[in-house]
């Protein structure tokens, strides 16, 4: 454990194999960190990209504790994004205690947090979006947006994602893909892709009456002196992981032989760079890169990992750029002859209080927040642990969910879905209105209560486990373990499907759960049409009222073997 | 908005999962059932890989119409030529999803249709070409229960 005190007392180090500015990888180097201290990066060639994905409509900076367990299987087992805590440290050569180190792992965490603050805050992304544009020439540097932009907040519920959209259009993208957006509905995307200004793209996106594209799949820039071709692709299986319904004319999957097709199309439209702007998740394009010919870079997201720099898988880099605001990802390309011969690339985490906010987009922020700024800012509870939620099984903050769900809904057992967005709150702070959306904001909320028998409990368990560690990451939807309340399982994930869950247990008596048996279950965000029920944050400030204050025991009621 | 207990449990649910468990009690079609088929249909010739490509979905959105599309690689010309691709599901009630007839008219053999699939399951192609040799093609396609993907 560190004070504040300790970290002045430790010896700046610099990680110098990592490539980042000392002030970055050194120990409490908060006080001298500085917004120079971010932006410094060994410059390559004239093109820049520039990668934000993942932002859940975090307009303001946040706290975003990194997972604990982030398993991968088979292939991906122990190597980046697999790698957390100690791990990842070692890994990429971090010292504990850096800035680095605060940003990518939860080693330490609350001390941490409160020595280096929040990350994020569109603000401080459109300052050093600003820099580097300056830096680099504007002709010179395209800005991807990698989607799940419009969901995720208070203000984007109450404006159908509209407060993102007005913030998003200062940043001048140059291009967006999309998954939670298909959330607001298809009339509603359609409408905002019209007004937009900048392309929404998706290769893999066809009508369901004749398997034509809905959108267009690629973009043509010419920037740096290179014609570069931008293919989007949206999130393979939202019509699985999300209600269907909602735009029920769209057919999507991963589609390769497609966007094959695509990337060819490009070569022979004359692009020097492919560059493929990817809601896929970090497994899927690590796999991808090795089955589709001709991409130089993979943009990605959707499983909100964050890692330090572009890996490169064959002639392919693949370049995640975290979530929820944390992080600005860059790679920039020397091309000579329509090929990239150097490249160098970086996650630069937006420590916002050494980021000067641009006054612009601050401006705007605050017009989009003024209408609920009295609501947003009111208090509906307490908490002395920390709320978190990333994770592969648990996270405090559905805990928290599961038994509001399980008291307000007198049910035996909750479910809450294995969502990887949502923020974080420290020990001893409110929780505000905006706190408890940021963990519940979205279009369809209805809190269900449902029999049912301990053998559908245990198929459910199964088959959300296999979109979590199928062996095959064509097959993984990118979303974490459904969390559980009033029960324990043990869960081997290296199992097949069928046989991952096992010594499942009602913990209020002990007893295992009986297949035969029917038991009351609460849980939200059912992909169903007209489920009925309360939504899940009006379930849940009405269960924060009853509470003086949130006090969440350690929870170790699911166990994992084999990892 | 408050909402107190009498009036959370009177907003009572009115959906089920019950459709995604129903009791299956019919009896279904098995591997073994459609290597029978494929065998029978096949004649004299062990089927080879290659030349065929049976596209379907990696997961099902919706397993009562799962796209699926077939193509045969083939000069289609009066001497050679697809005569037949048959379809089948190893874990649906009945094995038997279609058989597309071409001929040399065709022109090329390329055929799409959707079918409903029960679960998670195999779905083989086998093409028949006019000198009786036999191609084929297996997919896994899963079926979900779907949600909480995030």
């Amino acid at each position: 454990m560190f004070s504040r005190r300790d970290f002045l007392q430790f010896a700046a180090v610099s990680a110098a194999a990592t490539g980042f500015s000392g002030a970055l990888t050194s120990v409490a180097a908060q006080q001298k960190l500085t917004q120079d201290d971010l932006l410094s990066f060994d410059s390559k060639g004239k093109l820049t990209l520039l990668h934000i994905t993942d932002i859940h409509a975090q307009l303001q900076p946040v706290y975003f504790r990194p997972p604990s367990e982030n398993y991968g299987v088979g292939a991906f087992e122990g190597i980046p994004p697999h790698l957390v805590g100690e791990s990842f440290l070692k890994h990429f050569g971090l010292e504990p205690g850096s800035a680095l180190s605060y940003a990518h792992t939860m080693v330490d965490y609350v001390n941490m947090a409160r020595a280096y603050g929040k990350l994020g805050g569109l603000d401080r992304t459109a300052t050093l979006v600003n820099a580097i544009r300056a830096e680099r020439g504007e002709g010179n540097v395209l800005l991807l947006d990698g989607g799940d932009t419009w969901q995720g907040s208070y203000t984007a519920l109450k404006t159908n994602g509209q407060d993102m959209v007005d913030c998003m259009a200062l940043l001048k993208p140059d291009a967006m893909v999309g998954h939670w957006e298909f959330t607001l509905g298809a009339d509603r995307v359609m409408e905002i892709i019209d007004s937009m200004g900048y392309p929404f793209l998706a290769s893999n996106i066809v009508d369901t009456d004749w398997e034509e594209p809905v959108f267009e799949s690629t973009a043509f820039y010419d920037r740096g002196n290179t014609r570069v071709a931008v293919i989007g692709q949206a999130m393979p299986y939202t019509p699985i992981a999300n209600p269907r319904w909602m735009f029920p004319e769209w057919s999507f999957g991963l589609r390769t032989d497609v966007l094959q097709e695509n990337v060819n199309n490009a070569r022979a439209e004359g692009a020097e760079v492919v560059v493929l702007l990817s809601h896929n998740g970090f497994d899927v394009d690590q796999k991808l890169a090795t089955v589709v010919d001709g991409i130089d870079v993979i943009l990605t997201g959707h499983t909100h990992d964050a890692v330090p720099h572009a890996l490169e898988i064959g002639n392919t880099l693949v370049l995640s750029s975290g979530s929820h605001g944390k992080y600005l990802g860059r790679i920039d390309l020397d091309v000579k002859n329509g090929k990239v011969v150097d490249f160098n690339s970086t996650l630069i985490p937006v420590f916002s209080d050494v980021i000067t906010p641009d006054v612009d987009m601050r401006a705007a922020i605050d017009k989009v927040r003024a209408p609920f700024e009295q609501e947003l800012n009111r208090v509906v509870g307490k908490t002395e642990n920390l709320l978190y939620r990333r994770g592969n099984f648990n996270g405090t903050w559905d805990d928290l969910l599961c038994q509001g769900m399980m008291h307000e809904r007198d049910a035996e057992l909750a479910f809450s879905p294995g969502f990887r967005w949502g923020t974080t709150l420290l020990p001893g702070q409110d929780i505000t209105i905006d706190d408890l959306y940021t963990q519940t904001a979205m279009s369809y909320p209805s809190v269900y209560r449902l029999e049912f028998s301990g053998e559908q409990i245990k198929a459910i368990l199964e088959d959300v486990c296999d979109n979590l560690f199928n062996i095959d990451p064509f097959f993984q939807q990118g979303g974490d373990m459904v969390r559980v309340g009033g029960m324990g399982y043990t869960c081997t994930p290296k199992n097949k499907i069928g046989s991952r869950i096992s010594d499942m247990v009602l913990l209020k008596t002990g007893e295992a759960i009986d297949p035969a048996r029917n038991y009351v279950v609460a849980g939200w965000a059912s992909i169903n049409e007209n489920v009925e029920g309360p939504a899940i944050y009006d379930v849940m400030e009405s269960y924060l009222a009853k509470q003086d204050v949130i006090a969440i025991e350690p929870n170790d009621a699911v166990k994992v073997v084999g990892m | 908005m408050n909402l107190n207990r009498r009036q959370l449990l009177t907003r009572t649910v009115g959906v089920s999962l019950a459709g995604l468990f129903g009791v299956q009690s019919r009896a279904f079609a098995t591997p073994e059932a459609v290597a029978e088929a494929v065998k029978s249909f096949s004649g004299d010739s062990e089927p080879g890989s290659g030349r065929i490509k049976l596209t379907t979905p990696e997961i099902a959105e919706n397993g009562n119409s799962v796209p699926i599309g077939v193509s045969v690689d083939s000069p289609m010309s009066d001497d050679d030529y697809v005569t037949q691709v048959v379809i089948y599901a190893d874990g649906n009630p009945n094995p038997d999803v279609i058989t597309f007839n071409f001929t040399p008219a065709s022109g090329e053999a390329t055929a799409s249709t959707r079918m409903r699939l029960a679960k998670t399951q195999n779905v083989v192609a086998v093409a028949k070409m006019s000198d009786g040799s036999v191609f084929t093609d297996t997919r896994n396609i899963k079926v979900t229960i779907g949600g909480c993907g995030g």
